[in-house]
């Protein structure tokens, strides 16, 4: 037994710096010697096998439905005004009444009744739904096989940030350097392939940076490639520790919870951190919670107010590889990481985008679905004007009271004399 | 996601869907996909919280008196365990309404005789968010209670009322005051039902 414990000790050494020699210093070093590429390339090959063989053994069941659709309907998308005005059109109408007949209730419940079967929120807050199926939920052995493999180099790149890069970040020049590279690593550690485009556009000093929000491996995929400040909430646990580790390397901006509660506190911090010109761009996700990646909700006008230059950029992971959407309400950070770990591969395009400014005439919310639009343009996501918060919160009153509002002027928008009550 | 989700549904249970409403196997499972995802609570039934939630839904002016029609009055043991949850079956059976006509070919052997989908079950659908008691009448209060739904803070009493009012006349004939579901029928039946209450489910 001691033999092969000895063999298998010097395998685990020979391992070891291949994986350091091939993988970490040139991850160091931002050299890329190709090896991502070729695994991707491999990978999409296998996957497309894989889906054929299973197209041809399921034939009856169709969970992958070959249409492009995976909706469960096709929907009109005339207007209110459109659709009940088709309904009354057969109706005999009493000129004398006001426009109200009983089949107007018929344009609410098939809207109802579609939004029930389906709406364009809900889905939002889940992983976006594939076409086909990737392998990753059902094949257990290659599953353990690359979390080994990913779980070890993660390791390694957490402890050569703590204790070989940190006493590194005494100096002003190197923090960059090493800013870039912990991330770097922490990308290698994901597998990560990114594909930056329009890198003059990228956010400068003094400017802030805004993104679409999936998960928080935004954060790496950015920081990959420039340094930001971030902005957030101090955390406690793992989270924290990471978060400290980075703040020594770089200016961040962090809040405790109660000052988040303070908009004028935030605003004026902010304020600062822009107005000097020395200082690295900030990192904002308006959007205010992690979204499924397949569309833009409602940016928060906050990050807009504050004045400044808007670097918007724009983050697409490409779904077939992993399922990089945190649903932060049904797992947690650990869970999410590791999850991340074992996906095959994180593949994601990110295009920065030219810079904005606020316009004279135009205030804040206007300036955020300028820029919001732009984003989701860009990335081919649905732009969406419902609130991320939509996630945990219940939807405002004063959305109904529109509805209300625009079906009562329907009501009462033609002539309605009031005077005449008597029968018709 | 969706395929997990298909594994708890039982081949008889889709195959009884089938019959009693008319939905393709492959509409069944994606509809049980989207009910699983609506049951927050994951116990195998919808209350109206559930539907709550669907953002769209709760700004629909006439939202509440459509998850109502999800849970009719009295258990019928087959779609509901209590009175404020409706589990799947029951989920279908009400969109089964909404199918449009023409795919009733398939469907000669119901039990009840009628297709959930046949135009006077469309309408009765329709009749049913107006008649707030189940009475099978219409009234004047229940008229005046679903119009103030649907118009919010805008209209004032009055022009309700008169609103109420000349609806009533318009439809009823035995002058009773009240619209039923004969009555009902007799006013729309130049509207096109069959279309603008169907909805257009892909396969």
């Amino acid at each position: 037994m001691e033999g092969a414990w000895e063999i298998a000790f010097v395998f685990f050494q020979v391992w070891l710096s291949i994986v350091v020699g091939l993988i970490m210093l040139p991850a160091m070093f931002g050299v890329s010697l190709g090896f991502t590429d070729i695994y991707i390339k491999v990978l999409v090959k296998t996957l497309e096998w894989a889906t054929l063989r299973i197209q041809r053994g399921q034939k009856e069941q169709a969970a992958l439905p070959s249409q492009s659709a995976n909706g469960i309907i096709e929907k009109d998308d005339g207007s209110m005004q459109e659709e009940i005005g088709e309904l009354r059109r057969s109706h005999p109408k009493n000129l004398a009444g006001g426009d109200f007949t009983l089949c107007d209730a018929f344009y609410f419940c098939k809207k109802g009744i579609e939004n029930i079967v389906e709406d364009q929120v809900t889905q939002r807050f889940t992983s976006e739904e594939l076409a086909s199926w990737n392998l990753l939920t059902r094949t257990n052995n290659n599953f353990c096989y690359i979390s080994l493999r990913l779980t070890i180099i993660w390791g390694l790149g957490v402890f050569i940030r703590y204790c070989i890069l940190l006493p590194l970040s005494v100096k002003n020049w190197l923090s960059d350097l090493v800013h870039i590279t912990c991330y770097r690593i922490c990308a290698r550690g994901l597998s990560a392939t990114i594909r930056y485009h329009n890198k003059e556009n990228r956010p400068k000093k003094g400017g802030i940076c805004v993104a679409n929000h999936t998960s928080p491996i935004d954060i790496v995929i950015l920081a990959n490639d420039g340094c930001y400040a971030m902005v957030g909430q101090v955390h406690g646990g793992l989270m924290g520790v990471l978060q400290r580790s980075i703040v020594r390397s770089c200016p961040h901006v962090w809040f405790e919870r109660s000052e988040m509660k303070d908009r004028h506190a935030v605003a004026k911090r902010l304020k600062d951190h822009i107005a000097d010109k020395t200082k690295l761009p900030i990192l904002i996700f308006p959007e205010g919670t992690c979204i499924n990646n397949t569309s833009v909700m409602m940016f928060k006008k906050g990050s807009f107010e504050i004045g400044g230059t808007i670097y918007p950029v724009a983050i697409k992971y490409d779904p077939q590889f992993g399922d990089a959407f945190w649903n932060s309400a049904k797992y947690n950070m650990v869970s999410y990481l590791l999850r991340m770990m074992t996906s095959w591969a994180i593949v994601c395009n990110v295009w920065y985008l030219p810079p904005m400014t606020r316009q004279d005439g135009e205030d804040a919310v206007q300036f955020a679905n300028r820029v919001k639009s732009a984003i989701a343009h860009q990335g081919g996501l649905v732009d969406l004007s419902w609130d991320g918060g939509l996630k945990r919160e219940k939807v405002k009153e004063s959305l109904k009271e529109e509805q209300q509002k625009m079906y009562s002027s329907m009501i009462i928008g033609s002539d309605f004399n009031e005077a005449s009550v008597g029968p018709a | 996601m969706g395929s997990r989700a298909s594994s708890l549904l039982r081949e008889e249970d889709i195959e009884e869907i089938k019959k009693e409403t008319g939905f393709s196997h492959s509409q069944i499972t994606r509809l049980y996909s989207r009910f699983h995802s609506l049951d927050k609570g994951e116990n195998g039934a919808l209350s109206r919280e559930d539907f709550q939630r669907i953002p769209e839904l709760a700004i629909n002016p006439l939202g509440d008196r459509i998850i109502n029609a999800f849970f009719p009055e009295g258990t019928n043991k087959k779609y509901t365990a209590r009175e404020d949850q409706v589990n799947f079956r029951g989920f279908m059976r009400t969109l089964a309404h909404f199918r449009p006509v023409e795919d009733n070919e398939k469907n000669k052997d119901l039990t009840s005789g009628e297709p959930l989908n046949s135009r006077t079950n469309k309408l009765h659908f329709a009749f049913q968010l107006y008649d707030l008691d189940r009475d099978d009448k219409i009234s004047r209060d229940e008229l005046l209670q679903v119009l103030r739904m649907m118009v919010g803070v805008n209209i004032s009493d009055e022009q309700l009322g008169s609103i109420a009012d000349r609806t009533i006349q318009e439809a009823d004939t035995n002058g009773d005051m009240c619209i039923s579901f004969s009555e009902f029928t007799k006013v729309l039946e130049k509207v096109d039902v069959e279309q603008k209450m169907s909805i257009r489910f892909l396969h």
